[in-house]
């Protein structure tokens, strides 16, 4: 148990790219890790493990809207990034948390606790059927891996979202059932509405780590990437 | 598994929520009571080998029957997708033997026994929910043939993953 997580603050980095490396970082690393990505350059539609790109995208479309298709390591539903899109990725042993167990729904309650004195901040937030919402309107997208005994919790936060890109996902067989049948674009709404400072919120999520008892530690990409070279198993992909 | 539906009726009478508990920074007496309750009524089959990774054997002559325990399944929660490796494959002890989707969540699964992949069960990928519904009947992953058999004598036995399980309660 280190106490410490190693921060990586990205801006404009490829989603590709940070999801290889977050799932290196799970696999070939032994230290806690904390990524903040301020969006991606190109658009892409990111898939979870199990996710069927037949049924979860128009896929003529997206791939003459020049979208790639991403296969990531976790798992969850499907979502749309670009360069408005806000990612943190937390890596970390379990075992730096005094009871938390290595299954998913004691992670995620521990997230929800990590985060919720930011976003509580700016509206009425609540991890609802696994979704980062306001009430009832679903601000965030969330996943997990776990292997051994470390875990990803990682985000995709909508800063704003192109309604267009938006329409070609297809509307999945599996909705919560808060969503009650509620067309996308009535379901999701853009934290831009809610939060005064894209730079300020990433910073926000970050020093949680630091009120929750962690020390910070800046890192570089170098770092990071280090285990790249050591990971084995890469399910991440593009499509 | 009946044992267990009995005590998430008493815990709900006892206004107890009805799910496997979740931990936050501080840990209320009725989590902690209703985490007893619920691990003490994780099926643990007699007769089984078992590795604190929560997968079990099943060893007949040298070949292992492998999956996941009626504990893990639960507190995995609803199995929505299932990778078991390929038939040919070699394992190693601890190695990845496949991966579960439940809560949004990849969890890998580890083989507890080193052989040859002999059989998977490909029911799973129609019904990954097998895995929930019989963990140790008609939910294993794979069977192997075994390529060091004394590896089990580190696994533990029914009673020992049972003290196991309870001990992950805080």
């Amino acid at each position: 148990m280190s106490g410490v997580v190693k921060v990586l603050r990205l801006q404009n980095f490829q989603i590709l790219r940070q999801l290889k490396l977050e799932e290196a970082l799970l696999r070939a690393s032994n230290d806690n890790w904390f990524l903040v990505n301020d969006g991606t350059p190109d658009p892409a539609i990111v898939l979870g493990i199990s996710g069927k790109p037949e049924v979860m995208v128009h896929e003529v479309a997206a791939r003459k809207a020049g979208v790639t298709l991403i296969r990531r390591f976790t798992g969850g539903g499907t979502v749309v990034v670009d360069s408005d899109t806000l990612f943190t990725g937390l890596i970390m042993g379990v075992d730096e948390v005094p009871g938390l167990e290595p299954f998913p729904r004691p992670i995620m309650k521990w997230t929800e606790d990590l985060f919720k004195p930011v976003f509580g901040k700016y509206g009425d937030f609540a991890l609802r059927e696994h979704d980062y919402v306001f009430k009832d309107v679903k601000f965030g997208g969330n996943a997990q891996a776990i292997s051994k005994r470390r875990f990803v919790h990682h985000t995709s936060l909508l800063w704003r979202f192109d309604p267009d890109r938006m329409a070609l996902l297809q509307h999945p067989a599996r909705t919560p059932e808060y969503r009650q049948g509620r067309p996308h674009h009535r379901f999701i709404t853009p934290l831009q509405d809610h939060v005064p400072s894209r730079p300020h919120l990433l910073d926000q999520l970050t020093a949680s780590l630091g009120s929750a008892g962690f020390a910070l530690q800046e890192a570089s990409l170098v770092e990071a990437e280090e285990a790249l070279a050591r990971n084995k198993i890469c399910g991440t992909r593009v499509l | 598994m009946a044992l267990r539906q009995l005590a998430s009726q008493a815990a709900s009478g006892l206004g107890l929520r009805c799910t496997a508990p979740s931990l936050a920074l501080t840990q209320s007496p009725v989590g902690l009571l209703q985490a007893a309750l619920f691990r003490s009524y994780s099926t643990v089959i007699d007769g089984l080998k078992y590795a604190e990774s929560h997968e079990y054997a099943k060893i007949e002559g040298d070949v292992a029957t492998l999956g996941i325990t009626d504990f893990a399944q639960s507190e995995l929660g609803d199995v929505v997708y299932v990778e078991v490796p390929e038939v040919g494959a070699s394992l190693s002890k601890g190695a990845n033997l496949g991966v579960v989707e439940s809560v949004k969540a990849a969890s890998d699964i580890y083989s507890p026994l080193s052989g040859e992949v002999i059989e998977v069960n490909s029911a799973l990928v129609d019904d990954p929910a097998k895995i929930n519904a019989e963990p140790f009947e008609g939910g294993w992953l794979a069977k192997i043939k075994l390529s060091d058999p004394s590896e089990a004598d580190s696994l533990l036995d029914a009673n020992a993953y049972k003290k196991h399980v309870e001990s992950q309660a805080h």
